[in-house]
């Protein structure tokens, strides 16, 4: 049976972990993710997980990728500071195709910024923040039910792929209180095991190679260097470096269509919203009280890999409205995929966008 | 069993340079884990980057090789998740005194049950003989080229006062007494420090008036004094050479630990 809830987003995040079988936590303080480690603190070793609070964000990162290859189902949660602080670590779980969750709550910047206030300013950094070219997914949230549901999914998107899995929210989903159905059972997709005989770094046909995992007799050399298919440092050979980062950009990039996760709300609408995260809401309200089917949504709950076969999905647009709390990152990337006008509406300094202030742009009812 | 069946054969031969000291310290952990009669399943090698951090490419078990300076934490995660295995550390003087300071401090704070031996040439020997942490003062690197003014680490007092259960140095001539420290270091519950000095001949003897490999090897046979010793001429006030490397066990401990199998 499932079960209705009154619980904060950030609550709701370590719950959707912990039901997800997440058995470890290795983080550091930062405002506004602490409750996320605070309540693992709690729950993990009742249910003989391990939480570790590290010296930092760079040893948090670190100590979930060495829990990872144990086979546990490992994240963390931080905000800005502590996200910059994860990158070279992040590039090291790309590179040796480490299934992990990383939640970034994610408030104003740059530096200390604004640490109670919401943000989407790391929506390109967690794309690209780690040098050198690569591929991740990032899930974005717009409420609580959400804080639940797409954690459950980031670790089974993490270990299906083998990949880092970010999942995006910031401080308004991250503290805010609302109804949450917990569902009773949860969708659980198992790491493919390397079966036996296979080099430890031989792709399948979805370009994923089955997971060796530590202590099972494999005797599996994982490194950051470039290496080949038996995990060897090859790290001077052109060939094998681009097959190398090729294939892990490919894994997920091939996967797009089908891992995409978005809502279309009037698709034969002219005005077009375009959300992620937060906004969304204050769009959402814009329907509602206009009732207006020329008015059309499309929210985004996974920005990375980008969903731009979702655009066709409304085929009579003429113009694109994208609120953000950014300067208009994920606006600039939509923008790249379609000739129909895109109109940015970014927003700083942590307050959402009000209803009346995007349904102005629609110029309906006024 | 010999400590040969653990060496990776297909990766032969290894990157390091002729007369490297690293080479002898890989033999003698070998060694140590051989006396412990651990199974390969079961024991897990991380490092950082560095030369010393090249080690674990060349033994069979499962293996990390990570980021620069993040091998504790790496192992940390390990440990933590299954305390069953064994994890032993390789790291070099620049990868834990310089950019893993911070995280070498709290692993031996918390204790973890983890081995960490230490290839301190006083050199970072992979980008080409750079000033260390632990380079001693008025030696040459290509960053002091008039000789280092920084006053050196002693990684062992570190490791003490941070709150390791097990903290030994040797270096590259005592083959017999530091196989023999990594094991007591091994059978230690808790963090157990075990610092071994190594010649870099391509990036610190070259430039450090040691001509020859073996000329760095003789310094550290006759430079060493036993710490009991050294101690005493401590309490004695007796000045002891600048130069002198003190070796021998220099804690063993019962400290609470963190990550024993429960
Ligand atoms: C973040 C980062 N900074 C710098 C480097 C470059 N780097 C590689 S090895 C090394 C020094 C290694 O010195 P040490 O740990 O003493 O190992 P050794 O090679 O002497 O055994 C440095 C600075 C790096 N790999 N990563
Ligand atoms: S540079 Fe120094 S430490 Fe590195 S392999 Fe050569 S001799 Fe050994
Ligand atoms: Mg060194």
């Amino acid at each position: 049976m499932s079960t209705i809830q009154f619980m904060q987003g950030n609550i709701a995040c370590a719950e959707g972990a912990l039901a997800a079988g997440c058995n470890f936590f290795g983080g550091y303080p930062i405002t506004p993710s602490t409750e996320v480690a605070e309540h693992m603190a709690v729950k993990l070793p009742k249910q003989n997980g391990t939480f570790i609070q590290m010296e930092d964000e760079i040893a948090s990162m670190a100590s979930i990728i060495g829990a990872s290859w144990t086979g546990a189902r490992a994240m963390t949660a931080t905000s800005g500071p502590g996200f910059s602080l994860m990158m070279e670590n992040i590039g090291y779980a790309v590179m040796t195709e480490t299934p992990c969750v990383i939640v970034n709550i994610q408030r104003g910047g740059p530096s200390t910024g604004q640490p109670t206030m919401a943000a989407a300013g790391d929506m390109m950094q967690c794309r690209f923040g780690s040098h050198g070219d690569y591929s991740i997914i990032a899930l974005c949230p717009s409420s609580v039910q959400e804080m639940y549901e797409l954690t459950v999914k980031a670790f089974n998107l993490a270990d299906r792929f083998r990949v880092p899995v970010f999942l995006m929210a910031d401080e308004i989903i991250g503290h805010m209180r609302e109804r949450i159905i917990i569902p009773d059972k949860v969708e659980h997709t198992a790491r493919r095991p390397l079966e036996s005989g296979v080099l430890p770094f031989h792709p399948e046909k979805d370009l994923v190679p089955g997971f060796p995992g530590f202590g099972k007799g494999f005797g599996v050399h994982v490194t950051g260097l470039t290496h080949d298919e038996r995990g060897y440092p090859c790290a001077t050979n052109p060939k094998l470096h681009e097959q190398l980062v090729m294939r892990l950009c490919n894994k997920i990039e091939n996967a797009r269509k089908e891992i995409a996760d978005y809502v279309v709300t009037n698709p034969e609408a002219e005005t077009v919203f375009v959300t992620y995260g937060v906004p969304a809401r204050s769009v959402e309200q814009v329907l509602h009280d206009t009732g207006s089917k020329n008015i059309g949504h499309l929210r985004l709950k996974m920005v990375w890999p980008f969903p731009e076969h979702a655009i066709a999905e409304f085929p009579n647009a003429t113009r694109f409205i994208i609120p953000e709390l950014n300067l208009g990152q994920i606006a600039r990337e939509f923008d790249r995929h379609t000739r129909v006008p895109v109109i940015q509406v970014p927003k700083l300094g942590g307050d959402l966008h009000l209803p009346a202030e995007l349904k102005k742009l629609t110029g309906v009812g006024i | 069993m010999s400590y040969d069946e653990w060496l990776r054969q297909d990766r032969l031969p290894h990157i390091y340079c002729a007369g490297c000291g690293n080479g002898t310290i890989i033999n003698c952990t070998l060694e140590a884990i051989d006396g412990m009669g651990w199974k390969k399943d079961e024991t897990i090698f991380v490092s950082g980057i560095g030369c010393s951090s090249r080690a674990p490419g060349y033994i069979v078990t499962d293996s990390l090789h990570t980021t620069h300076g993040r091998a504790l934490p790496f192992a940390t995660g390990v440990k933590m998740a299954r305390p069953g295995f064994h994890v032993v550390v390789f790291t070099g003087d620049g990868d834990l005194a310089a950019i893993g300071g911070n995280h070498f401090i709290h692993a031996c704070r918390r204790n973890i049950d983890i081995t960490v031996v230490c290839m301190n040439n006083q050199i970072y020997g992979m980008t080409g003989g750079q000033g260390s942490p632990t380079t001693p003062m008025g030696a040459l690197s290509t960053t002091t080229p008039f000789g280092s003014a920084e006053p050196a680490f002693d990684l062992c007092e570190l490791a003490i006062a941070a709150g390791a259960n097990y903290v030994a140095r040797w270096t590259s001539y005592h083959v017999k007494e530091l196989t023999k420290a990594v094991k007591v270091g091994m059978e230690t519950p808790g963090l157990s420090f075990i610092e071994a000095m190594v010649q870099c001949p391509t990036n610190y003897g070259r430039r450090n008036k040691f001509r020859q490999v073996l000329d760095q090897v003789e310094y550290f046979r006759s430079h060493s004094m036993m710490r009991l010793k050294y101690l005493q001429h401590e309490e004695r006030g007796e000045p002891v050479p600048d130069a002198t490397i003190v070796v021998g066990e220099f804690v063993n401990r019962k400290r609470p630990v963190m990550g024993l199998p429960k």
